[in-house]
């Protein structure tokens, strides 16, 4: 390793312009692509699935238009205006008309959308009725598992209305042969083969499918080659002259061939990243070691003199600024599941090779510098740690985290390096792996990895056993007998175990659907064409082209799980304090929880006007009676302090997140219930399921369609994020708290884990104060923890936030798995953020 | 496991990840009596050996002490053991004041390094010396309180007069490898000047091999606990010492051979 790479590395003016140029205005929804993708689409109709797909790329790339923004250095934009965003009408598109007039005023992450583009997407949209993913994939699930999802038992949302994204391409490929280097591998493959082979058919249509894909991607950079050299020509500025000359002359070369420097691995890559994510919506398309397949060019430049360090970090942080141009319209619901416009780009620095040296980097300071550069939501920024990682680098590292901006994640290659070998990767290909999207491994380049398949709540199964398997008078679930009448906590344990299980089957029978509706309706050559083996196997990543095929659906909801077992086991079968009959009934009444002024005000308002609708007498006194028994909830008195007794008697019991062994041990194995059923299971594309354990920010919208549970929680309120203890119910620091959590199996659940920590800044004060928060996260990690990450901010700044949000346009924090600006999360998300306990006063 | 395992003493709290109280990542196992009533004491539910009833505003009244064996202890104590190794933290010892039991100091002390963890006492050092001795073969780290030079001003405020203090700081000084630290509490009325300060700084200089010099500024964080015991807070109107103070009396206290600093 160089040395000298600890230096600081000063920011160039021109990133705060790109930034404030980029969040001038809120996002805008353009149709470009959506009206070119149906144009092509409406002239293919008679051809291969693969053959549209490609031909459809070509023709989007051909006329969509382009744009360089001012002073950019590295271009390529998807959309005219600044993080606006295209429509991808093939894979749902009824959420977004139906959405059409509240967009732009919904709570999370609004969009512009004008008239004009409302007109011509409406237009557009007729041609998709009944041809999109969603509409396939839904005639594929059995009648149950639609059940199961109407009732939010789990919620396949991700793949079923999107893209699948979620994958790191062979970047380094791009950079080392360019796209013409693959054309000529395709050929290659297509030249081997003989025209009597069975697959002839199938395979000639991809591989022409890739050429015509990449092919298209060259053609695309020569647009903006020539759109270059007219603003040039056009410019008076002799500077900026010179520097779309060199843009010009960049994407001439790049992608087509291989980049020769520095400056253009810079260009050659965001072409890849971005094109990505005009071929599908699917997000957390992930750059992943962009510090080892950048550092040859970066080097060689270095030593040659062809650049300085001080431009180096400017392309970066060009770069860093991009990753937040990209942007992505959900539905509403999807838009609270992943709060705060998440793209989910995640980039890694640090860790080892294939032969197992480490190999932090003079790019892997300089990306946390890059962060630092730029204080923005994307990359997801990332950092490996294992036993050999520089402690200058952890403690750069700490820094970035100081900032309060949430970045970086911290992973512990001490344990993903063996969890993925236990799902059959090469030792050499999991010492190379990175995250994608919030917190799940692969190996870049081989990996189709389906990472977030769905949300699993696993507090709803627990609800099926209170009400034998009926969840709002339909039969969701299956039979396992009334509650009141089990005998001992393994009967009451077992049962939830079955609807556990039962609900696991559904879930995998969704994702298997939607895994077929993309194979048949949406595979994607272009993203193929860099993904390995799928020009040797002549099929596309959704056919089962990669190398590695893996389902990974994140279970969440662990603490409260544990918590509520382990408070059923004490106080109905243990001390008998309680029956489970009463213990029922309390909770059916949300353990006689009053209801807030204001909305015991709103239903007396609705009750007293329907009551005078059927010309009933209102009086004043009558109100008061009614607001009397709204707030309370319909429950009499008596029996309200008998439900809130007994969840004084909940809160006595030990929770989740104490560093108390015998209630960990009951965390582990309540993650196994969901970790270990799902191994069984396999996906279309020839690979197994693994589990996640993480909620992204779907705690909050699902845990509002969730009953009260046994640990006490209110219904409606948030599950608890991650596998971290629930809000505010750890109390003795955060050591003790990430005891609780390395006390789970984290490497069963290879799909990733998440753990959250939210810290004072007087925690992190001086060298002294990061060294020992370092010492934490080492010290966590040598119990094999997984993942780690932090949320540096005062609690009072955030309620400050929420009140003037004005004030606060850039504040990031960690949401989940990744960054986002605070004031654009809805405001229960913002809740949840303050609740979590504070830590290190 | 051998009988100083089964050592009982008196504690009122064991604090995970204190991170801002010497080396490392620490736990910190407050024991309870103490010899002294400093009029400012933050903790003084430590005061009185025997166990209490604290009533703070807004919660349940708490009882205030129990008593543990060293191994109860110690099984807390080693669940953070990963930490301490990544920092080089471990146990400290405080209180009240560990020397009022010295017998089960000296197990714990004598355990944690048995676990092969680091030990810290923070002391008033009032005690006899062949009681502070007993600690010492099981002691790393020793942050002894000087809280004034005068004998009798210390005794106004603290109860007790210093002489048995400060020859307790020169023998431990001189006679261990313990590591030896001196911590100041800046208190306005008692010590806040900048001739009362040098005079500490001055001795402190003088013990062998004292380095550090540690200048705690007084904060009311436990007028509440007063008011919980049933007591009276003493410094009612009393205003914590401000920056440009402390940072006076820093410069007064660099002019000598010591490493000093404000705060723990």
């Amino acid at each position: 390793m160089d040395h000298g790479y600890t230096e600081y590395i000063e920011k160039s003016d021109r990133i705060p312009r790109l930034i404030s140029h980029l969040f001038e205005k809120m996002p805008a929804i353009e149709a470009d692509r959506a009206v070119l993708i149906t144009q092509s689409y409406r002239e293919t109709e008679t051809e291969p699935v693969i053959m549209r797909r490609a031909k459809a790329f070509e023709h989007i790339l051909k006329y969509i238009p382009i744009v360089i923004r001012p002073e950019e250095l590295v271009v390529g934009s998807a959309t005219i205006a600044p993080r606006g965003c295209q429509v991808f009408p093939e894979f749902s598109f009824e959420w977004l008309e139906s959405e059409f007039d509240t967009i732009a005023t919904r709570d999370a992450d609004p969009f512009s959308i004008s008239e004009d583009t409302k007109r011509s997407l409406h237009e557009v949209f007729q041609y998709w009725k009944g041809k999109t993913t969603s509409e396939l994939a839904t005639s594929y699930m059995a009648p149950q598992t639609l059940i199961a999802i109407e009732h939010n038992m789990f919620t396949p949302g991700n793949y079923f209305y999107n893209g699948v994204g979620h994958v790191t391409v062979s970047y380094d490929k791009v950079l080392r042969i360019g796209y013409e280097g693959i054309i000529q591998e395709a050929q290659a493959a297509l030249d081997q083969m003989s025209l009597g082979d069975a697959e002839y058919s199938k395979k000639s249509q991809f591989l022409q499918a890739v050429m015509i894909s990449c092919q298209a991607a060259i053609q695309y950079a020569y647009r903006y080659s020539e759109l270059a050299a007219r603003e040039a020509e056009q410019c008076t500025d002799s500077v900026r002259r010179a520097e779309l000359i060199q843009i010009s002359q960049n994407c001439a070369k790049v992608p087509a061939k291989g980049a020769t420097s520095f400056y253009e691995a810079c260009q050659s890559f965001w072409f890849v990243q971005m094109l990505l994510q005009i071929e599908s919506n699917g997000h957390s398309i992930s750059p992943g070691r962009f510090d080892q397949y950048m550092y040859p060019y970066y080097k060689k430049d270095l030593d040659s003199g062809r650049i300085t360090r001080e431009f180096a970090q400017e392309l970066m942080d060009c770069i860093w600024v991009k990753l937040n141009d990209l942007n992505k319209a959900r539905d509403h619901a999807s838009a609270e599941g992943f709060a705060g416009y998440g793209m989910f780009q995640n980039l890694i620095a640090g860790g080892q090779n294939g032969d197992g040296e480490d190999v932090t980097n003079d790019l892997s300071f300089m990306s946390i510098q890059a962060c630092m550069h730029v204080m923005l939501p994307q990359p997801s920024f990332s950092v490996r740690v294992w036993n050999k990682t520089p402690h200058e680098f952890l403690m750069r590292a700490a820094e970035l985290t100081r900032t309060g901006i949430g970045l970086p994640a911290y992973y512990n290659d001490e344990v993903i390096i063996p969890a993925l070998m236990n799902r059959g990767l090469t030792l050499q290909d999991a010492r190379e792996y990175n995250i994608i999207g919030c917190v799940e491994p692969q190996k870049a380049g081989k990996t189709e990895g389906w990472h977030d398949a769905a949300f699993y709540n696993m507090c709803r199964p627990l609800e099926l056993v209170f009400h034998n398997g009926m969840d709002e008078g339909v039969k969701v679930g299956i039979d396992t007998g009334n509650v009141e009448d089990m005998e001992t906590f393994d009967a009451f344990y077992d049962a939830y175990k079955k609807q556990n299980h039962y609900m696991l089957s559904l879930m995998v029978n969704a994702d298997n659907a939607i895994d077929v509706a993309h194979a048949e309706r949406c595979p994607l050559p272009f993203l193929s064409s860099m993904v390995e083996d799928c020009i040797g196997r002549g099929k596309s990543v959704q056919e089962g082209g990669a190398v590695y095929n893996f389902t990974g659906p994140q279970g969440f909801g662990i603490a409260n799980m544990t918590d509520s077992l382990y408070a059923i086991k004490t106080l109905v079968y243990d001390q008998k304090k309680v029956t489970m009959a009463e213990y029922k009934e309390a909770m059916d009444h949300n353990f006689g929880r009053q209801l807030s002024p204001e909305d015991a005000a709103e239903i007396t308002k609705a009750l007293a006007r329907r009551l005078v609708d059927q010309e009933v007498e209102v009086d004043e006194e009558r109100i008061r009676e009614i607001y009397q028994v709204a707030k309370a909830n319909g429950v009499p008195e008596e029996k309200r302090l008998k439900y809130e007794a007994l969840r004084a008697m909940i809160e006595e019991v030990p929770k989740y997140g104490n560093d108390i062994p015998e209630v960990d041990q009951f965390a582990r194995d309540v993650a196994y219930t969901y970790t270990k059923p799902l191994e069984q299971y396999r996906n279309p594309r020839g690979g197994w399921y693994q589990a996640g354990l993480y909620p992204v920010s779907a705690n909050v919208p699902l845990g509002a369609q969730t009953g009260a549970t046994p640990d006490g929680r209110y219904a409606h309120t948030p599950v608890a994020d991650g596998v971290g203890p629930a809000s505010g119910r750890d109390v003795h620091g955060p050591t003790a708290a990430a005891n609780s959590v390395a006390a789970l199996d984290h490497a069963i659940a290879s799909n990733g884990t998440l753990f959250n920590q939210k810290f004072h800044p007087s925690a992190l004060e001086g060298t002294e104060g990061l060294s020992k928060f370092v010492a934490l996260i080492r010290g966590y990690f040598d119990q094999k923890g997984m993942h780690m990450q932090f949320n540096v901010v005062r609690r009072e700044t955030l309620l400050d936030a929420q009140a003037h949000p004005e004030n606060y346009k850039t504040l990031v924090v960690r949401v989940a798995g990744y960054s986002a600006l605070f004031t654009t999360l809805s405001k229960s998300l913002q809740d949840d953020i303050i609740r979590r306990t504070e830590q290190g006063i | 496991m051998e009988t100083y395992w089964q050592e009982q003493g008196r504690i009122f709290d064991i604090q995970k990840y204190s991170i801002h109280d010497g080396l490392g990542i620490r736990t910190i196992v407050f024991l309870k009596g103490c010899p002294l009533r400093c009029r400012w004491c933050c903790n003084p539910e430590s005061q009185d050996y025997a166990v209490q009833t604290m009533r703070l505003p807004g919660q349940a009244a708490k009882s205030v002490g129990r008593d543990v064996t060293v191994q109860e202890v110690m099984e807390e104590v080693m669940k953070d053991r990963p930490y301490y190794t990544r920092s080089n933290g471990g146990l400290t010892l405080s209180g009240g004041e560990c020397l009022m039991q010295p017998d089960f100091s000296a197990a714990l002390l004598r355990a944690a390094h048995a676990q092969g963890i680091n030990t810290a006492i923070e002391t008033t050092a009032f005690a006899p010396y062949e009681t502070m001795e007993k600690l010492l073969p099981y002691l790393d780290y020793c942050l002894m309180d000087i809280k004034h030079m005068d004998s009798g001003k210390h005794r106004e405020f603290t109860g007790q007069p210093n002489e048995r203090i400060l020859e307790n700081a020169f023998r431990v000084a001189s006679s261990t490898n313990v590591k030896l630290s001196i911590r100041v509490p800046v208190v306005p009325p008692f010590n806040g000047t900048v001739e009362e300060i040098t005079e500490i700084a001055r001795f402190a200089e003088r013990l062998p091999g004292v380095r550090e010099l540690h200048l705690l500024p007084y904060h009311r964080l436990g007028q509440d606990k007063y008011a919980g015991l049933g007591r009276t807070y003493a410094l009612e109107q009393l205003e914590p010492p401000t920056q440009g103070m402390m940072q006076k009396l820093l410069e007064a206290a660099q002019q000598f051979n010591l490493e000093c600093q404000i705060g723990g």
